[in-house]
């Protein structure tokens, strides 16, 4: 039996317009489609509109044309608040630069995108503390970013994307800012996320990393070049 | 979607986190409110002081009064007046205090003085003093209180009796052993015995005073009947002058009457009346009329003026203090750019942005409120102990101060935090 498209993009634009009506065309046309439990690797060279695309699977953007369906929801005409709820409640992030809130301790930077949904905090207090303990943070839940290194940093976010129980998590070169070592425990979390059965799609100019993935979508010039199956999905 | 109390409380927990994280900045920031809040509690309470004691002095010269006091006229008019030789006469006259209390209507008593500059002797104290010579019913009318013994009465008004109630001050000065009730003192070569001690109610400056004496305690009073005044002093007064001719003489009737109206109404008709009437016996500008229900009425407009000017100076420093957060604020959203575009991306609406950093903002000059607050009200009280100063800090001072305190907040916090909601998360999310 097929499996559910989470994602479903069809012939999507991202036209830029720049001072002097000069117009870029970041995507032209591109199709995609990403289904539950699938592992998605996009690479290609700069200026190939790769985060363009990430920022339109991520509903911080809007494409200029073409459609966008998350989880059966047509997305790419929402107005501004209904995306902030899209965000808060079926996307996971995971930044290059972890992006953790400073003045908060690791517990409360888990709980963010559960305060932005007007979540009760101490009911869901237990479930933050369990994430915590999943990513080997639990004896760390009142520390702050700055007391952290970058591969507990990176934990934490991963523990804060997957707090609203999202369709699937964004990764934007989750490892690029990590050495080696740290970066492989990085993505052995990433992979056993996936096992577990969250979808991943995840932006790399690494070919091991996207040696991990099912799928390798290559862009250029707006398009998806190429896709390159590397294992068919087991789970 | 209304926020939730709890998320409130989030989020102003949020905001004090955020602000304990640069604390020096956020206490400088909050410096300009504390002043401000501080100024305007203290500068209140100092002025309301002021106006209160300016307002009881001249309700202890009693609303329902009307004060004529007799003037020197000018120099250029001495030839036109009543000058005969070196003598001069002006001022008020018996027949002044009866004609007011026969044609003016609405009087319930009128109340002449002579207040005469002379030197008081007991055994070897030999002490400056006025002798007022007035009648009976001073007390009820001027305001002072009879501490043992009794006043003049009529019987010493009729028999122009040599007796005299003084000034619990002066008695102390001038009798340290004896008992003042048991004794007579020396005035001008005639003994007056002393029936009574009394307390001035008021001894400010308002209190009317016969001659220049700065710089000399107030109450030095002794009370004679006016008979006795009259007859055992007159009214020709022979004063040393420095220059010319050695020897000035005054002729002066009556120094003051106090005219008692009804009612404050009577009051208010009677200034102009009594005005004319005296006009019409006097040729010369030799009388002032002291209406204290007006000067009541100009104090409190004073205050109102003082109020409006402290409320602005305190106002201007409140908006500097304003303006200082607003800055710092827009500081602070662009060094936390990177923050909001994370929190866009993990759900924040625009709106939950705009809410964080005003409550931010809110708090810092909520905090610096408080702390004004306190330093407002302790800055009065530290005052009125170092100085004789009364201040009085009232409710509405402290509740006004709080109030825009935490107006200010949200006047400035707009537009930062409508500045940070408005920040594309993508851009915000790149930068550095
Ligand atoms: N905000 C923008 N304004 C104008 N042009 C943009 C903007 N963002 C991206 N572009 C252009 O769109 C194209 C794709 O960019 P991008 O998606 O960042 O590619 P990649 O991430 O693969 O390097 C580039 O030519 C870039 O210059
Ligand atoms: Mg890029």
């Amino acid at each position: 039996m097929e499996r559910k498209a989470i994602i479903q993009i069809e012939g999507i634009e991202k036209k830029y317009v720049l001072g002097g009506e000069i117009e870029v065309l970041a995507l032209r046309g591109a199709d995609v489609t990403i289904r539950e439990g699938e592992y998605v690797a996009i690479m290609g060279p700069s200026g190939s509109g790769k985060s363009t695309m990430l920022n339109i699977l991520g509903c911080l953007d809007r494409p200029t044309a073409g459609r966008y369906y998350l989880g059966g929801d047509d997305v790419s005409k929402m107005p501004d608040d209904e995306l902030s709820e899209v965000r808060g409640k079926r996307i996971g992030f995971i930044f290059q630069s972890y992006n953790l809130i400073a003045q908060l301790t690791v517990i409360e930077n888990i709980q963010v995108p559960l305060f932005y949904q007007g979540k009760d905090l101490a009911e869901t207090y237990d479930r933050c503390v369990e994430l915590a303990s999943l990513v080997g943070l639990s004896e760390r839940l009142e520390h702050r970013p700055n007391q952290l290194s970058g591969g507990q940093q990176q934990r934490v976010a991963i523990a804060r994307s997957l707090v609203n129980d999202p369709l699937m998590i964004l990764a934007d070169e989750p490892t690029g800012n990590l050495d080696s070592a740290t970066g492989l425990e990085v993505l052995d979390m990433i992979d056993r996320l996936n096992a577990d059965g969250k979808t991943i799609v995840l932006v790399t100019h690494d070919d091991y990393v996207a040696e991990r993935a099912h799928r390798v979508l290559h862009m250029k010039d707006g398009l998806i070049d190429r896709e390159v199956v590397n294992r068919p999905e087991t789970n | 979607m209304a926020m939730r109390a709890s998320q409130l409380v989030s989020t102003i927990k949020l905001g004090i986190k955020s602000l304990l994280l640069h604390k020096l900045r956020s206490g400088l920031t909050m410096l300009g409110i504390i002043f401000g809040v501080c100024s305007v509690i203290a500068m209140l309470a100092i002025g309301e002081g002021a106006s209160y004691e300016a307002q009881e002095a001249i309700k202890n010269l009693g609303s329902n009064n009307i004060i004529i006091r007799s003037l020197k006229p000018p120099e250029d008019t001495k030839e036109a007046g009543g000058t005969r030789g070196r003598e001069l006469n002006y001022g008020l006259t018996y027949d002044d205090g009866a004609r007011i209390y026969s044609t003016i209507p609405g009087v319930h008593r009128v109340l002449p003085m002579r207040i005469i500059r002379e030197n008081v002797r007991f055994n070897e104290n030999y002490l400056p003093c006025q002798i007022i010579g007035t009648t009976p019913i001073y007390p009820e009318i001027a305001g002072v209180d009879v501490v043992r013994g009794r006043f003049i009465c009529d019987t010493d008004e009729l028999h122009q009796q040599n007796v005299c109630a003084i000034t619990t001050g002066l008695a102390n000065r001038l009798f340290p052993y004896q008992d003042p009730l048991t004794q007579a003192v020396k005035v001008d070569g005639v003994y007056y015995r002393v029936v009574g001690l009394v307390q001035e109610q008021s001894t400010t400056d308002q209190r009317s005073q016969a001659g220049e004496m700065e710089g000399e305690p107030l109450d030095n009073n002794i009370y004679i009947p006016m008979s006795t005044s009259r007859s055992r002093i007159g009214e020709l007064i022979l004063k040393r002058v420095t220059s010319g001719f050695g020897v000035e003489a005054e002729r002066v009737e009556l120094h003051q009457i106090t005219v008692q109206m009804k009612d404050t109404e009577a009051v208010e008709i009677a200034d102009a009346q009594i005005k004319t009437l005296l006009n019409r016996f006097h040729d010369q500008n030799d009388y002032e009329i002291i209406v204290p229900l007006q000067l009541l009425r100009q104090a409190e407009q004073t205050k109102r003026i003082f109020n409006i000017v402290l409320g602005s100076i305190a106002a201007i420093s409140l908006l500097v203090g304003g303006i200082g957060i607003m800055n710092i604020m827009l500081a602070t959203v662009t060094e936390r750019t990177r923050e909001i575009g994370v929190r866009r991306a993990l759900g924040a609406k625009k709106r939950d942005i705009t809410t964080q950093f005003l409550v931010e903002t809110v708090v810092l000059s909520i905090g610096g409120g408080l702390v004004g607050v306190l330093v407002g009200v302790a800055t009065p009280f530290i005052v009125s102990n170092l100085t004789d100063m009364i201040t009085i800090v009232t409710f509405w001072s402290v509740f006004l101060a709080f109030g825009i305190s935490g107006a200010i907040g949200i006047a400035f916090g707009i537009y930062p935090a409508s500045a940070a909601a408005k920040l594309d998360p993508i851009e915000a999310l790149r930068h550095e």
